[in-house]
């Protein structure tokens, strides 16, 4: 399938100059927004809450690009790991805000009150302090990956098979978290947020701070990811993505890979999904839905499937892209996003990051496509 | 302030009349339907109603015709186009009176005169009015009209009829407070409510047994009565359900067919699929307006005329897509599922520039409207319409599979692509004629939903996610499969439903197929074999 | 007697959809011998490696290896155990070089966690060095293998059997498309690779069969028809009625 060289894309030295732009861009532009209003180089709330968005989605998209990139997992359905991410942060910016919501009751938040509840539910135990709100961002996709991953991956569900029961798993979700039985504030998520670890969310410092923070997680990301599969492990996934069988016979079990991959994924997706939250300040079911799991597939398909810098680099251009062709055609906007995803998957298999690798040196020998192999039965 | 002013007139008023000298004297039925009580005037139909006069009957006629008039001497008249005559003797008036009012009518008046008509019909000549008649009786359980229940049960031959008056007579003597000498008659009548079962006979019981008045014997036998009833009411309930889990089902599995043909074929998931289903129902609608706008004769007619031409739309449509598309994904199924989806947001976004963002009215024929009652349980005619239609288009593709060339290849591409193409097959022209045949058949499945559903640019997204569960749950390159899929996950979720909710019933389903899936990961029939892995 | 054996299919059945693919077959391997099943289409050969490197899981029978049985084991178990494949079409991880190949292949770590943390170490280098000689790839190392011609991957693939170190070496048809001179040539490699372990080949090509000078085993329809050297089976009336009285 596809094969190309997976040596430019993984090298360490494109990662790091990957994460040292995102951190310093990160900052440069945290500096910015705390310059005087006046100042020609004065960046906008409104410029640093997108930048953060950006950077929060580009985390999704390096998690797709290790499933997607490196494994050979179609996911349809990551947009959940964020999301679940985004509301563990979420229960505890809730719970920061205490007695100064509309009802003013200090242990209850607001929807919880409006559905005339006495107590919250055993799972929002604890999540006032931030230490634990941290441990379950993690740990919740984390928890969810890893089940939904064994019993998918061992008892060897594979391709659209598996991208299809992904599609269902977030679809799942986002059923269940409209209801407002689940305690998660049904239809409008959780919102109304006024503090992080007692700093003002809307105060520009710590905005600026939280911009700051995203940069350096997700570089962070990108060195964790690299050296997840810049190494053997990496090789493993690609033989595991190309010829899985064949990794049996060597004594592999592809399964366990992938668990793994999966679940470091899971949890990448799910602190982007936390970043998010801080920044955007609301999170609601809609962040479940299916269609939004498929377009962070096109942002690594974009920037090039199987590169962490062009996962990266394809979440913030296309989210850039999006911003603005909003801005200006709203109604053309999915028509655009409709030919990105056509002409991506048709013209630049390797996205963005292929073709300038093509065009800074051409591969010194043609690779031969064999397209035909993919049924690939060695029987 | 006006309101104030108008109570102020109207106990005036009240006031005045009570004082009227030789008002209980005058106090006749006819002068009573200009009565401001609303008791007054019922009673007063009441008492009309049995009188054998026949101005009585004209009067109350009138009265329900708004052509009853009182004047402010106490008399009433009956208008006859210009002329007025004298309801009580039914003499013309010698002179008009001055200050003439309609007697009012509200829905308590209405009610009452509906029961007398209702009292009269049960001894009309046609059986069917009759029995109209006792139907309505039956709601109303008004104990004025026992008298003439009772008369006209002594008189009944049919036995239909006679059944549905006993029901009415009990109805009417529960609907009364219960006294010690009727314990027989109550009990009775219990009994004979019991027998009827519904809704409404289940009102009444449960009214009964819950009533300290009534006697002991009563209560327990309204309670027994009542659990019967509910057992019957449930069990209907179930086969409602059922009837709508078939239904679903029946969608589903015209919605999930053409996505098997091509999953199976081509190995592709089209996720445009449900876009297909959503230009068939705009096929359908366009159909519509177009044979209204030429031949109106022919609407009834026009939803037949579109399951054609959706489908050759939607086909068409699906050929071009496997031409200038699809084609050059082959071998990267998961890029030809991105690449469908993109597709998926272009036909919806253009789709919605051209007719708009909101619903469109799909007309559902008259043929097609409408209920029959089976036992406890309603079948809707369009829903019964779209599961015997699934069933020709599953049967039809049955027979396009099993006994025709084109057929022949694709199940030999299904199996095996390669010794397929070595055997001279064009698998090309297979691949584009399957997901055409994909396509139509999303486009049949898509006026199949404009008769039930709500037709807008989002109408596939609706359908596709349960679509592809039907798809991967009943296995590839097996029609049998999809249907059994389809009907399980339609009955599954409506079974569900009543007990934990319509959305509860969805993830419960959703989840039961992903670990359905993970069981057995080629789903319920799967074609097995040496060569079979990919 | 059976501890004698390193390998011992007893009565194996297995059926697909009411087609028996194999039926009662068995088959003894002792330590270092190398046997070479012989059949027509269809005999049941493949579905025969399937079953011993437990891709197939057999209806009926017993199949062990070593006093293992590998009936009750799963794929990356039984190569762990020491059973090399090598299939017929030559499948290589393309994307990956010629040495990330090799490095794979190495018998050592194994588990995802150790893979994880797993860096190159002196030794592995050495046996990597010793395996692109042995495979004459020296000079494509770093290159991917999806670029390399059908020969080169061959012998990357045998390499990589090499790597495993495997007690046992299945080989599937290994000269179709090969001329001549490279089947001579495949057939030295393969007695060379026998002086320290064991091998089953399935073959077609009689001449290759005749080259290694081994026992053979003819299957028909899933079950033994015929064994001993190549000469007497060849002169069995029952093979020469499958093989050409048709």
């Amino acid at each position: 399938m596809n094969p190309f060289s997976t040596h430019a894309p993984r090298s360490l030295r494109g990662v790091i100059w990957m994460a040292v732009a995102v951190v310093v861009a990160a900052s440069c532009l945290a500096v910015a927004s705390l310059l005087p209003e006046g100042n020609l180089l004065h960046a906008s709330a409104f410029v640093v809450s997108l930048a953060g968005k950006y950077l929060s989605y580009a985390m999704l998209a390096l998690a797709v690009d290790l499933v997607w990139g490196f494994a050979g997992i179609l996911t349809l359905g990551h947009a959940a790991f964020f999301a679940l991410g985004g509301y563990a942060m979420g229960m505890y910016l809730m719970r920061e805000i205490g007695a100064r919501g509309v009802y003013g009751n200090a242990d209850l938040p607001d929807f919880m009150i409006f559905l005339s509840w006495k107590s919250l539910p055993w799972y929002w135990w604890g999540s006032e302090h931030f230490i634990w709100a941290a441990v379950l961002v993690v740990a919740v996709p984390g928890l969810l990956a890893g089940v939904f991953g064994w019993l998918a991956f061992r008892s060897r569900v594979s391709g659209v098979y598996l991208s299809i029961i992904t599609q269902a798993l977030t679809y799942a979700l986002m059923l269940a978290f409209f209801q407002n039985g689940l305690g998660f504030g049904g239809n409008n998520g959780l919102t109304d947020f006024k503090d992080i670890l007692g700093a003002d969310l809307h105060a520009p410092h710590t905005r600026a701070v939280l911009l700051v923070v995203t940069g350096v997680l997700l570089a962070a990301s990108l060195l964790a990811a690299r050296f997840v599969v810049g190494g053997r492990f990496g090789n493993l996934l690609v033989a595991v993505r190309d010829a899985e069988s064949r990794t049996r016979f060597l004594g592999y079990r592809p399964e366990q890979a992938k668990l793994l991959v999966w679940v470091f994924s899971a949890m990448i997706a799910g602190v982007g999904g936390a970043l998010y939250v801080t920044q955007v300040g609301i999170i609601n079911p809609g962040e479940f839905a299916p269609a939004n799991s498929i377009e962070s597939v096109i942002w690594v398909a974009v920037g090039g499937r199987g590169t962490l810098c062009g996962a990266v680099l394809g979440a913030i251009l296309v989210n850039m892209g999006k911003t603005l062709f909003t801005a200006w055609l709203p109604e053309f906007w999915l028509y655009g996003l409709g030919l990105l995803f056509i002409c991506t998957t048709l013209f630049l298999p390797n996205g963005l990051m292929g073709l300038w690798r093509h065009a800074r040196k051409p591969p010194p020998e043609e690779v031969t496509p064999e397209v035909a192999d993919t049924q690939g039965d060695e029987a | 302030m006006h309101r104030v002013r108008t109570t102020c007139l109207l106990a005036a008023l009240w006031l005045g009349a009570m004082l009227l000298p030789g008002h209980g004297a005058r106090a006749d039925a006819f002068a009573d339907l200009a009565s401001p009580q609303l008791g007054a005037v019922t009673a007063a139909i009441s008492t009309l109603a049995a009188s054998p006069d026949p101005q009585a009957g004209a009067a109350l006629q009138a009265l329900g015709e708004r052509s009853l008039f009182a004047a402010p001497d106490g008399n009433v008249y009956i208008r006859h186009g210009e002329n007025y005559v004298e309801a009580r003797t039914g003499q013309p008036a010698a002179s008009v009176p001055e200050g003439m009012k309609p007697i009012r009518l509200n829905n308590r008046i209405r009610a009452a005169l509906a029961g007398v008509q209702a009292g009269r019909d049960l001894l009309a000549s046609q059986p069917a009015t009759r029995l109209r008649a006792a139907d309505a009786l039956y709601a109303r359980h008004d104990p004025a009209m026992l008298p003439a229940v009772e008369h006209a049960l002594a008189v009944e031959k049919d036995a239909a009829v006679r059944t549905r008056l006993t029901e009415v007579r009990a109805a009417t003597i529960l609907g009364q407070p219960p006294a010690p000498d009727a314990l027989a008659s109550r009990l009775e009548a219990v009994r004979a409510l019991g027998g009827v079962g519904g809704a409404q006979a289940r009102g009444i019981l449960a009214g009964v047994a819950a009533s300290d008045a009534e006697a002991p014997a009563v209560r327990h036998e309204a309670q027994q009565a009542v659990s019967r009833i509910d057992w019957h009411l449930r069990a209907w309930g179930v086969a409602q359900n059922a009837f709508y889990g078939l239904s679903y089902g029946s969608v589903l599995l015209l919605a999930a067919t053409g996505l098997a043909i091509t999953f199976g074929v081509m190995g592709v998931i089209n996720m445009a699929h449900g876009e297909m289903m959503m230009i068939g129902a705009y096929v359908t609608w366009m159909v519509q307006q177009a044979i209204r706008a030429t031949v109106p004769a022919l609407e009834p007619v026009a939803i037949l005329v579109a399951i054609p031409v959706a489908f050759g739309v939607c086909g068409a449509l699906g050929i071009v897509i496997e031409r200038g598309l699809i084609r050059f994904l082959y071998g990267r199924p998961l890029e030809t599922l991105l690449a469908t989806w993109g597709l998926s947001l272009i036909l919806q976004q253009a789709v919605r520039s051209i007719f708009g963002p909101t619903n469109i009215a799909v007309q559902t024929p008259g043929w097609l409207s409408g209920a029959v009652a089976v036992g406890g349980m309603d079948i809707t005619l369009n829903r019964l319409a779209i599961l015997v239609f699934a069933g020709l288009v599953l049967g039809g593709l049955m027979l396009v599979l099993r006994h025709t060339p084109l057929g022949l290849q694709m199940r030999a591409v299904t199996q095996n692509r390669r010794m397929a193409a070595l055997m001279g097959i064009r698998t090309p022209r297979v691949d584009a004629l399957a997901f055409g045949l994909g396509a139509g058949l999303a486009g049949l499945a898509g006026v199949a939903v404009s008769q039930i559903d709500n037709v807008s640019p989002n109408l596939g997204q609706s359908y596709i996610i349960d679509s592809f569960m039907v798809v991967v749950f009943g296995g590839v390159g097996n029609l049998w499969g999809t249907l059994a899929a389809a009907l399980a996950l339609g009955m599954g979720g409506k079974v569900l439903e009543p007990t934990i909710g319509a959305v509860s019933a969805k993830i419960a389903i959703l989840v039961l197929v992903i670990l359905y899936i993970q069981r057995h990961p080629r789903g319920m029939f799967p074609v097995r074999g040496r060569g079979v892995e990919s | 007697m059976t501890a004698s054996l390193l390998l011992d299919m007893r009565d194996v059945s297995v059926t697909f959809d009411g087609f028996r693919a194999i039926n009662s077959l068995s088959l003894a391997l002792r330590p270092g011998e190398m046997r070479a099943i012989v059949g027509p289409n269809g005999a049941g050969k493949t579905t025969m490696m399937d079953i011993i490197t437990g891709k197939t899981r057999p209806d009926t029978g017993t199949v062990r290896f070593q006093g293992h049985d590998l009936t009750r084991l799963d794929e990356p178990a039984i190569a762990r155990l020491g059973i090399g494949r090598k299939f017929q079409k030559p499948t290589v991880f393309e994307a990956l070089s010629v040495t990330e190949n090799l490095l794979l292949s190495l018998k050592g770590v194994r588990s995802p966690f150790a893979v994880l943390m797993a860096r190159m170490n002196a030794q592995e280098r050495e046996r990597i060095d010793h395996l692109l000689r042995l495979t004459r790839l020296e000079a494509v190392a770093d290159q991917p293998a999806g670029g390399m011609s059908h020969g080169q991957k061959q012998w990357l693939e045998i390499g990589m059997l090499m790597g495993q170190e495997p007690e046992l070496l299945l080989v599937d048809e290994p000269v179709a498309g090969m001329t001549d001179a490279e089947t001579m040539a495949t057939a030295d490699l393969l007695r060379e690779i026998n002086r320290t372990r064991s091998v089953v080949v399935v073959e077609h090509d009689m001449d290759f069969v005749r080259a290694l000078g081994v026992g053979v085993t003819v299957l028909h329809e899933g079950s033994v028809l015929a064994e001993g050297t190549l000469d007497a089976v060849s002169a069995d009336p029952r093979v020469i009625e499958v093989y050409l009285g048709r």
